[in-house]
């Protein structure tokens, strides 16, 4: 494909990246806690879809409907359960425990499904394009992922900047002990919180097994691309991390242009200068941490 | 009516005791004040009473219930409301949202934005700035504005008068009969001697963890109230 | 009480060629490269606070280096373990200056991030043997009993001087000021620490210690391919025999690496359930003990062997 056509799906790819950055950004901001299985939890969605569709013929775009709210019941229990105690204890437990958390599913999943590849099919769609005229093609999956990634955005950035539950996470993110003077229960909001992000996650986790195959060991690389549009984009900034997103994926499919292997490692090296050159990202807002 | 009991109330910061054995009691709709020197423990029995900090439970009891250790944030719907000192306000918010947040349990009661934007017109008028960007003096008013959102029963204000010029203080201190009358019982920790005993109906004096004075502002002359406060 | 336990190991490490057969050589080999893998992971986690899950990158730098000193360089391969380390330190330098930006939770994922730019580039290197890797050929001409007992006393050797110069370093002022670093930042540098430098040497260090053994155990195996030399499971045995072990101590590395031997020989037939557990074990200590399994016995008996941990007598 042309160098605009891989811009483009580079653009398309960032959408999705954008969508995992997001979940991380929003646990960060709000309880400075950087969960390690990140990724890998979102790898248990698209199995819990597979699985879904295995047994009951459903289409995979329809998938979220049952997996988005199992995700968000599991993240609010696991937040409440255990990450809630690893906070506030220094900087080794929440480490600690997620990386376990990462090992624990990916060789749960390893055991459980193998280490085959696999894949959810949709139907068609997926390798279904339309063409932008000027010989562009523009596969009608990616956009929809696109579109659906900057929807959630939208969403996400509504709920924090309008509604009582973000400004709950705000306050909390600034002073957690003057917030419970407000009423908030730090513990319920930061179960909430997760909820939210591992909807998230779930979403962004079909929509990868959709586009792509994934096995058990497909997580780490989630959370690494994640963190890397999180940075570029910078912290704080949820549109930020759209561009991030988006320059993260122009960056490997354009350095997969020039040879397939150097395509995630042009990726990194783009991460690696805007932190040598600018490490506040790209879109800090305020003072950056 | 008694709406506050403290009853020999201890309090620790790890192995350091910091209150020992303080006793006080708040009528309901009355305005009491705690004054003291530095270091005197105030800050730490309003935030004993809080919930802030863990206590015995039977050590504090309110409107009859003991509420002693029990976590801040279930105090607040009960009607408990702490207002820091240093006021604390939520930079990431604007005012607006620093009130809006107050409200976060809903409890019922006349407090509204609208009304507290009456008592403090600054608030209306800027809010929506960023909350740190107001005065000092400004903050301290949505501080306490961001309180009365809360609805309590029992508002405790901390130091209210820190850091601010005693114009700005005798302003902020005028509010108060508003604040009174809408149903609210005030317990004031101050430094600042004289504002706060003109408008409280009892006081007490802290020395070193401890009540050293206690009684009705007209009956302590100067020169008790010294020796309470510096311990000579 | 630490002197004679440790005469007493060194006496039968040292004349275990004599009593033991080849195959308990190599398991010990394996046994005091993880120990000095979790030593050196301790260092930066447990005593700076610096949570790196990026350390294979060393490991496999380390590894690399042993090869192309040893292969390429022509330099006796077992001296090359040491060099490999200084290799290994070298890089750790560029390093520390981008994931020094970050703290926490960032902190740990950057390590990891440039642990995959070291293992993409070695892999597209075809120098370097691409993604199939390279043979150590510079000890085909020995016998193999040799190349076994050495590779053995270069195995003792790092284990003696790795703990010993821990136990020194950290007893020293330079222990004082990683563990106050550890503890607070802000408060560790107004009281005069260099903060930047120290975090830096420990970094360093670990990273030194880090290559070394890379290059010793593929001294040990032979053949090294990038995704095997930079896999994450190396941080994953570190961080799970430090903490199950206890963070913090010298005495719990050993514990959890004894631990990690004795459950790998249990759990041999069961595959990745082995690692399932070995997870569920290492959150469950850090939720219930942090201290660890040595950090009980410290609890209880107030037992050690290598005491850094300072006290003031009344």
């Amino acid at each position: 494909m042309g160098w605009v056509d891989a811009a483009v799906q580079g653009v398309l790819l960032g959408g999705l990246y954008a969508l995992f950055a997001a979940g991380l950004s929003l646990i960060f901001g709000v309880m400075r806690l950087v969960n390690l299985a990140h990724g890998d939890f979102s790898i248990v969605a698209a199995f819990l879809a597979l699985v879904l569709v295995d047994t009951t013929g459903l289409n995979p775009l329809l998938a979220p409907i049952a997996i988005v709210p199992l995700m968000a019941a599991g993240g609010y229990v696991v937040q409440r359960g255990v990450l809630n105690r690893t906070l506030g204890r220094g900087l080794l437990p929440p480490v600690l425990v997620t990386f376990g958390f990462s090992i624990i599913i990916q060789n749960l999943l390893l055991q459980i499904f193998s280490a085959d590849s696999r894949r959810l099919n949709p139907g068609g769609i997926e390798t279904a394009s339309m063409a932008l005229g000027g010989g562009l093609a523009v596969g009608w999956f990616p956009l929809l992922t696109f579109v659906a990634a900057v929807m959630i955005l939208a969403g996400l950035e509504l709920i924090i900047g309008r509604t009582s539950l973000g400004r709950a996470f705000r306050a909390t993110s600034d002073d957690q002990e003057t917030a419970q003077l407000m009423g908030i229960d730090h513990r319920r909001l930061y179960g909430v919180a997760m909820a939210l992000a591992f909807a998230v996650l779930a979403v962004a986790g079909i929509l990868l097994g959709i586009r792509t195959t994934f096995t058990f060991s497909s997580g780490p690389d989630r959370l690494l691309f994640a963190f890397e549009a999180v940075i570029i984009g910078g912290l704080g900034s949820l549109w930020g991390t759209l561009v991030g997103g988006v320059l993260l994926g122009v960056a490997q499919t354009v350095g997969a242009k020039f040879s397939p292997a150097w395509g995630v490692l042009t990726g990194h090296l783009v991460f690696l200068a805007v932190l040598v050159f600018r490490p506040a990202g790209l879109f800090t807002r305020g003072s950056g941490r | 009516m008694t709406l506050l009991s403290v009853r020999d109330l201890r309090a620790f910061y790890g192995d350091f005791q910091a209150l020992f054995g303080v006793s006080l009691d708040v009528g309901d709709g009355e305005v009491v004040a705690v004054i003291g020197s530095n270091g005197a423990g105030k800050t730490t029995f309003l935030r004993a009473v809080a919930g802030l900090i863990p206590v015995d439970g039977d050590a504090i009891r309110f409107a009859g219930e003991p509420v002693g250790g029990r976590p801040a944030h279930e105090l607040v719907a009960r009607g408990i409301a702490l207002v820091p000192e240093g006021r604390k306000i939520f930079p990431s918010l604007t005012v607006e949202e620093n009130l809006q947040i107050g409200a976060f349990r809903r409890r019922p009661g006349p407090w509204t934005l609208a009304r507290v934007c009456e008592l403090f017109p600054i608030l209306g008028e800027r809010r929506r700035q960023r909350g740190t960007t107001l005065s000092g003096g400004q903050q301290q008013m949505l501080a306490i504005g961001r309180g009365l959102m809360t609805n309590p029963r029992l508002l405790l204000l901390d130091e209210i008068s820190l850091g601010l010029a005693p114009v700005v203080v005798s302003a902020i201190y005028r509010a108060l009969p508003a604040i009174v009358a809408g149903g609210t019982t005030a317990l004031i920790v101050e430094q600042d001697v004289s504002q706060v005993l003109q408008v409280a109906q009892h006081v007490y004096c802290f020395r070193k963890g401890a009540v050293s004075l206690a009684g009705r502002p007209a009956d302590l002359t100067r020169s008790l109230i010294t020796a309470a406060y510096f311990g000579t | 009480m630490g002197a004679v336990a440790a005469a007493v190991v060194l006496v039968a490490l040292a004349t275990l060629p004599r009593w033991g057969d080849a195959s308990l050589m190599r398991s010990l080999v394996e046994f005091i490269a993880l120990l000095v893998l979790a030593q050196m992971w301790n260092l930066l986690a447990g005593y700076t606070g610096l949570v790196s899950i990026g350390q294979q990158a060393y490991l496999g730098l380390g590894g690399y280096a042993l090869v192309v000193l040893a292969d390429d360089v022509g330099l006796d391969p077992f001296l090359s373990v040491a060099l490999a380390g200084v290799v290994a330190a070298a890089f750790a330098l560029p390093t520390a200056a981008i994931v020094f930006r970050f703290r926490g939770g960032y902190f740990a994922v950057g390590t990891w991030a440039v642990a995959e730019v070291y293992r993409l580039l070695i892999a597209n290197s075809s120098a370097l043997g691409r993604g199939t890797g390279r043979t150590l050929a510079a000890v085909f001409p020995l016998a193999r009993e040799t190349r076994e007992l050495a590779t053995y006393a270069v195995a003792v050797a790092l284990g003696v001087i790795a703990i010993a110069a821990s136990y020194a370093y950290l007893r020293s002022r330079f222990g004082l000021a990683l563990m106050a670093i550890r503890d607070s930042e802000p408060a560790s540098d107004s009281l005069g620490v260099d903060v930047g430098r120290t975090k830096l040497m420990a970094y360093l260090t670990a990273a030194f210690g880090t290559g070394t053994t890379g290059a010793l155990i593929y001294l040990n195996l032979l053949r090294i391919s990038p995704d095997a030399a930079f896999s994450i499971n190396w941080t994953a045995y570190m961080i799970f025999i430090v903490v199950i072990g206890g963070i913090g101590t010298i005495e719990g590395p050993i514990v959890g690496t004894a631990v990690f031997f004795a459950l790998r020989e249990l759990l041999s037939d069961f595959g990745a359930w082995y690692l399932v557990l070995l997870g569920t074990v290492a959150v469950t200590v850090m939720m219930v003990w942090p201290q660890g399994l040595w950090g009980l016995v410290t609890r209880r008996w107030d037992l050690r062997f290598f005491p850094v941990q300072r006290r003031l007598r009344a």
